[in-house]
C-alpha cells in the first residue's frame, strides 16, 4: 500500500453489534503501524438498535475524520440491510466484506415493510472484491456469538499488509484474559475465510 | 488516540483545574466522565447547567481553575450567570465548554453557540481536532486569567466524538493557592458596581481583538492557488481535505476576530471563501469590515458540513447524483430497549389516547410508532409547564385528557420549580415521573436521585415522594410500570383528579447493572395459541416479530400471521404476556 494516499474504511451496522469497539481497535492498530489516523462515528440517540456507521481513515496525514461520498475503499457491513443504506459512499471498486446477518428493523418486525432481498448479489455486482463472511457462525464456532466483530477484524487483517501481531496484541489488550482464547480463535477464523 | 472530549479533559487536567462541573448532554458527556478518572480535582455531575456554572464561578472566585461543561442548549440554562460573569471576571481561570450539535444527532435544535460569545462579550476558541482540543483548553485557561474573563471553548459533535492522535504532557504546577479574597466592587453586581464593570468589559474586548492578531491558534497557511479560505473548527479539516492547494486563514479564536490578519489575508488572494457550519457568524463580521466573500450562498445554513458538501461549494460542483436504486429502505430509528420500563407506561398512555406533554430523555422515543404517545417535547423540564398551560387554557375540557411525563434526572434538572408552580397556582395537572434511577439517554450517569456521585461514591439520595410532598402535592402514588393493570388503574384515576397529582413510576433502567441483578427468563409465543391479533406488537418491543403465514390459528380460525419472540433479545419483562388476551405468551423453560 502506498503511504501517501489516505485509506478509507467504512463500517456500518446496528447499535450493539460491536462496531464501535472494532473501529477503535482498528484505529489503534493503524496508529501503531505508524500511520496518522482519524476515526468518527455517526449514531443517533438510542443506546441500542439504531443504525450506526463509523469512518476510519489512515495514511501519512489525515484531515477530515469523515469519508467523502464515493471514496470508501473498504466497506465492512455488519448487517445486510444496513449495507444498502451506504452505497453512495463506496469507491468505484471497493473491497466489500458482508457479514451474513439480518436484523429486522421495527417496520419489518411489525410486518409493515419487507426486508430487502438479494443483498449479497447487489453487493457482489457492485465490486469484484466482494467477500461474504458468515460472522455469526464463525463467532459461535470460536465460542461466543458476540465475537462477530473480531471475526470481521480477522477478515480485514487478511486484506491489509499490517503485521498480524499488531492486530492480535491490540485485540487482547481490549478484553479480559478469560476470553483470550475465544477472541484469538475468532480472529483466526475471520482471517482464513 | 483520544476523542476531542477526552482531549479536553486531559487539557483541563494538565492545566491544573481544581473543580470541574457539568450536566450530562450529548455530545459533551464524556468530558467529565474522562476527567473523573484523574486524581487531584473535584469533578461532579451538577443537577443542571446553571448550578454547574455557578459552582465553577465560586471556585474561580476563590482563585482556582474551573472547567464547566455543557451541550449547546445547556448554555441557555446557564446563560443567566454567564452574562454577568462576563462583568465580574474572576480570579482563577474559568473555561466554559459548549458542545454544539450541528445536524441534531441528539438534540432538539442546532443553535450555533458562537453567537453566545458575541452576546456575552467573552472570547471563544474553537479546536478542529483532538490535539487542538487539548492545546486550546490549556490556552483558554491562560487567556482567562490574563484577560480576567471566562473563556468559551466550542466543540461540535464531530470534534467531540472523533478520535485522533494526541501528544500528552504533564500537569503544570498550580498557578497559585486558592484563597478567600474580599473584592465586593468586582463580585457584587449591584447596579452601581455593575455600571462600572461594563466599560471594563468593553475595554477587554478591544484588548482581546488586538491580542487575536498574535494568538498562536490563528494561523495563515499559504497555498499554491489564488484561492483563500477563512475557516475554523471541523470545517477547516473538510476544506483542507478537498482543496489542499488553497491558502488558509485558520481561526482558532472565533471571537473576537483578528481584523488586521483578515484584511491582509483577503488582500493577498483573488477569491475569498468562508467555510463555516450553521450560522454565517464569521461571514457577517468579515462583510461588516467591507470585504467581499463567498459563504452561505454556497454552503448550507442547516445541518453538518462534510467533505462532499464543502467540495461542491468550493469547486462549484453540482449535486452528485445519488444511487437511486435503494431509497425506500426500511428505516432503523433508535428505539426503547427490550425490557425498558418506559414501555409499560407508554403502552397505557397510548391505549388511553391521552395528550402527553413530554420531556427530554429516552422516553421521548415514546413518540415513535407503534406507541405514538408523546405530543410535545421542547426542552428540559417543559412537560410540566405545558400541562399547566393546557389546564389553565382549556379547563374542564382538558381534565382527564392530559398527562405530563418527565424522567427522574430531568425532573431534578428543572422540573421541581414547575411542579411547585402547579401546586401554587392550583393546576389540575397529573405528572408521571419516570424514575429509572439514572440519566439514561446520555449513557447512564448518576444524579441526585441515584445515591451515587460521578466518581461512584455513595451519597444521599433525594426521595421523590417526600420532595413532591414538600412542594405541596397531596396525591402521590408509586407504581411498578411492569404491572400494567394496576398502573393503568392509577393513571385513570389520577388524570381525572382536579388537583395536582404525581405518579412515580419506579423501575431501574434495563441497562443499569447496579440495580438489576436477577437473571431474567425469556418468553415465547405458542404458535398454536397465537390468533395473530397483533396486540403484543403494539408494544413496539424489538424482541417481538411478525411472522407472515397464511394459515389457521387456534380452533381453525384464519390468521395472516403470528407473533414470535426472539429469545436472545427478550429480557422477560412480561408485558407481552400481560397484554395477550389468549394466553399465548408463556415463560420459556430454559434460556
Amino acid at each position: 500500500m502506498e503511504n501517501n494516499k489516505v485509506k478509507n474504511i467504512l463500517l456500518v451496522g446496528v447499535g450493539g453489534q460491536g462496531i464501535i469497539l472494532a473501529s477503535e481497535i482498528m484505529a489503534d492498530v493503524f496508529m501503531e503501524a505508524g500511520f496518522d489516523v482519524k476515526k468518527s462515528e455517526v449514531h443517533g440517540m438510542a443506546q441500542r438498535g439504531g443504525s450506526v456507521s463509523t469512518h476510519v481513515r489512515f495514511g501519512s496525514k489525515v484531515f477530515s475524520p469523515l469519508i467523502k461520498e464515493g471514496e470508501a475503499d473498504i466497506f465492512i457491513a455488519f448487517e445486510e440491510l444496513e449495507a444498502l443504506r451506504y452505497l453512495d459512499y463506496l469507491s468505484p471498486q471497493p473491497t466489500i466484506l458482508l457479514n451474513e446477518q439480518r436484523l429486522n428493523p421495527p417496520s419489518v418486525s411489525l410486518g409493515n415493510q419487507a426486508y430487502p432481498e438479494k443483498i449479497s448479489e447487489i453487493l457482489s455486482g457492485r465490486s469484484k472484491h466482494f467477500k461474504s463472511v458468515p460472522g455469526r457462525e464463525l463467532a459461535l464456532q470460536a465460542g461466543d456469538a458476540r465475537a462477530v466483530n473480531i471475526v470481521l477484524l480477522g477478515a480485514l487483517c487478511a486484506i491489509l499488509s499490517i503485521p498480524e501481531k499488531i492486530w492480535t496484541e491490540n485485540i487482547l489488550r481490549r478484553f479480559s484474559p478469560k476470553v483470550e482464547r475465544v477472541n484469538l480463535e475468532a480472529f483466526r477464523l475471520g482471517r482464513s475465510t | 488516540m483520544l476523542s476531542g472530549n477526552e482531549a479536553i479533559a486531559r487539557g483541563a487536567y494538565e492545566s491544573g483545574a481544581k473543580v470541574a462541573t457539568a450536566y450530562p448532554g450529548t455530545p459533551s458527556t464524556e468530558i467529565l466522565e474522562s476527567l473523573s478518572t484523574y486524581a487531584g480535582l473535584h469533578a461532579e455531575w451538577s443537577p443542571n447547567e446553571k448550578v454547574a456554572l455557578e459552582t465553577g464561578m465560586g471556585a474561580a472566585f476563590g482563585g482556582a481553575r474551573a472547567l464547566v461543561v455543557m451541550k449547546h442548549v445547556g448554555v441557555n440554562v446557564a446563560a443567566d450567570p454567564l452574562f454577568t460573569l462576563s462583568y465580574t471576571g474572576l480570579r482563577g481561570g474559568l473555561v466554559l465548554v459548549t458542545a454544539d450539535d450541528p445536524e441534531l444527532h441528539s438534540s432538539q435544535n442546532e443553535q450555533d453557540n458562537r453567537n453566545y460569545a458575541k452576546f456575552a462579550k467573552v472570547p471563544m476558541l474553537e479546536p478542529s481536532d483532538s490535539q487542538e482540543a487539548k492545546d486550546f483548553t490549556e490556552m483558554a485557561f491562560d487567556l482567562s486569567e490574563k484577560f480576567d474573563t471566562p473563556v468559551m471553548l466550542r466543540t461540535t459533535t464531530r470534534v467531540s466524538h472523533s478520535k485522533s492522535i494526541v501528544l500528552v504532557g504533564e500537569p503544570a504546577e498550580p498557578t497559585g493557592k486558592p484563597q478567600l479574597v474580599k473584592d465586593p466592587m468586582k463580585f457584587v453586581m449591584l447596579p452601581a458596581n455593575a455600571r462600572k464593570r461594563h466599560p471594563i468589559v468593553e475595554k477587554r474586548m478591544e484588548e482581546l481583538t488586538r491580542f487575536a492578531e498574535t494568538f498562536p491558534g490563528n494561523l495563515v497557511e499559504w497555498g499554491e492557488s489564488k484561492v483563500g479560505i477563512i475557516t475554523s473548527g471541523i470545517s477547516y479539516e473538510y476544506a483542507k481535505e478537498v482543496m489542499p492547494e488553497a491558502s488558509y486563514l485558520k481561526l482558532g479564536m472565533v471571537y473576537p476576530l483578528p481584523q488586521e490578519m483578515i484584511r491582509s489575508f483577503a488582500s493577498r488572494v483573488e477569491k475569498l471563501f468562508i467555510v463555516e457550519e450553521l450560522d454565517p457568524f464569521i461571514e457577517e463580521q468579515v462583510r461588516a469590515m467591507g470585504i467581499e466573500v463567498a459563504g452561505k450562498n454556497l454552503f448550507p445554513l442547516c445541518g453538518e458540513l462534510n467533505p462532499g458538501l464543502v467540495e461542491r461549494g468550493l469547486r462549484g460542483l453540482l449535486q452528485v447524483p445519488k444511487e437511486e436504486t435503494y431509497k425506500n429502505l426500511p428505516a432503523r430509528p433508535p428505539i426503547m430497549c427490550p425490557g425498558c420500563p418506559h414501555r409499560g407506561i407508554f403502552s397505557i398512555l397510548s391505549k388511553m389516547k391521552l395528550f402527553v406533554t413530554g420531556d427530554i430523555g429516552c422516553y421521548t422515543l415514546g413518540f415513535l410508532p407503534p406507541l405514538s404517545a408523546i405530543d410535545t417535547c421542547v426542552c428540559m423540564g417543559a412537560s410540566i409547564g405545558h400541562a399547566m398551560g393546557l389546564d389553565k387554557a382549556l379547563g374542564e375540557e382538558a381534565l382527564g385528557k392530559v398527562v405530563a411525563v418527565i424522567g427522574d434526572s430531568t425532573f431534578l434538572h428543572s422540573g421541581i420549580t414547575s411542579l411547585l408552580n402547579v401546586v401554587y397556582n392550583k393546576g389540575a395537572v397529573t405528572l408521571i415521573i419516570l424514575d429509572n434511577r439514572t440519566t439514561a439517554m446520555t449513557g447512564r450517569q448518576d444524579h441526585p436521585g441515584t445515591g451515587f456521585t460521578l466518581k461512584g461514591e455513595e451519597t444521599s439520595r433525594v426521595d421523590l415522594v417526600k420532595l413532591s410532598k414538600a412542594l405541596g402535592v397531596k396525591h402521590i402514588k408509586v407504581v411498578d410500570p411492569y404491572q400494567l393493570a394496576s398502573t393503568e388503574r392509577v393513571i385513570k384515576r389520577e388524570v381525572r383528579r382536579p388537583e395536582p397529582s404525581v405518579i412515580i413510576s419506579r423501575a431501574p433502567c434495563i441497562l443499569s447493572r447496579r440495580e438489576r441483578t436477577e437473571q431474567e427468563k425469556s418468553f415465547l409465543v405458542s404458535p398454536e395459541a397465537c390468533t395473530g391479533c397483533r396486540t403484543c406488537l403494539r408494544l413496539g418491543c424489538p424482541a417481538i416479530e411478525w411472522v407472515k403465514e397464511n394459515g389457521a390459528g387456534p380452533e381453525g380460525k384464519k390468521r395472516k400471521g403470528r407473533a414470535s419472540i426472539e429469545s436472545f433479545l427478550c429480557t422477560g419483562c412480561t408485558l407481552c404476556a400481560q397484554v395477550c388476551k389468549f394466553g399465548a405468551i408463556k415463560e420459556s423453560d430454559g434460556k
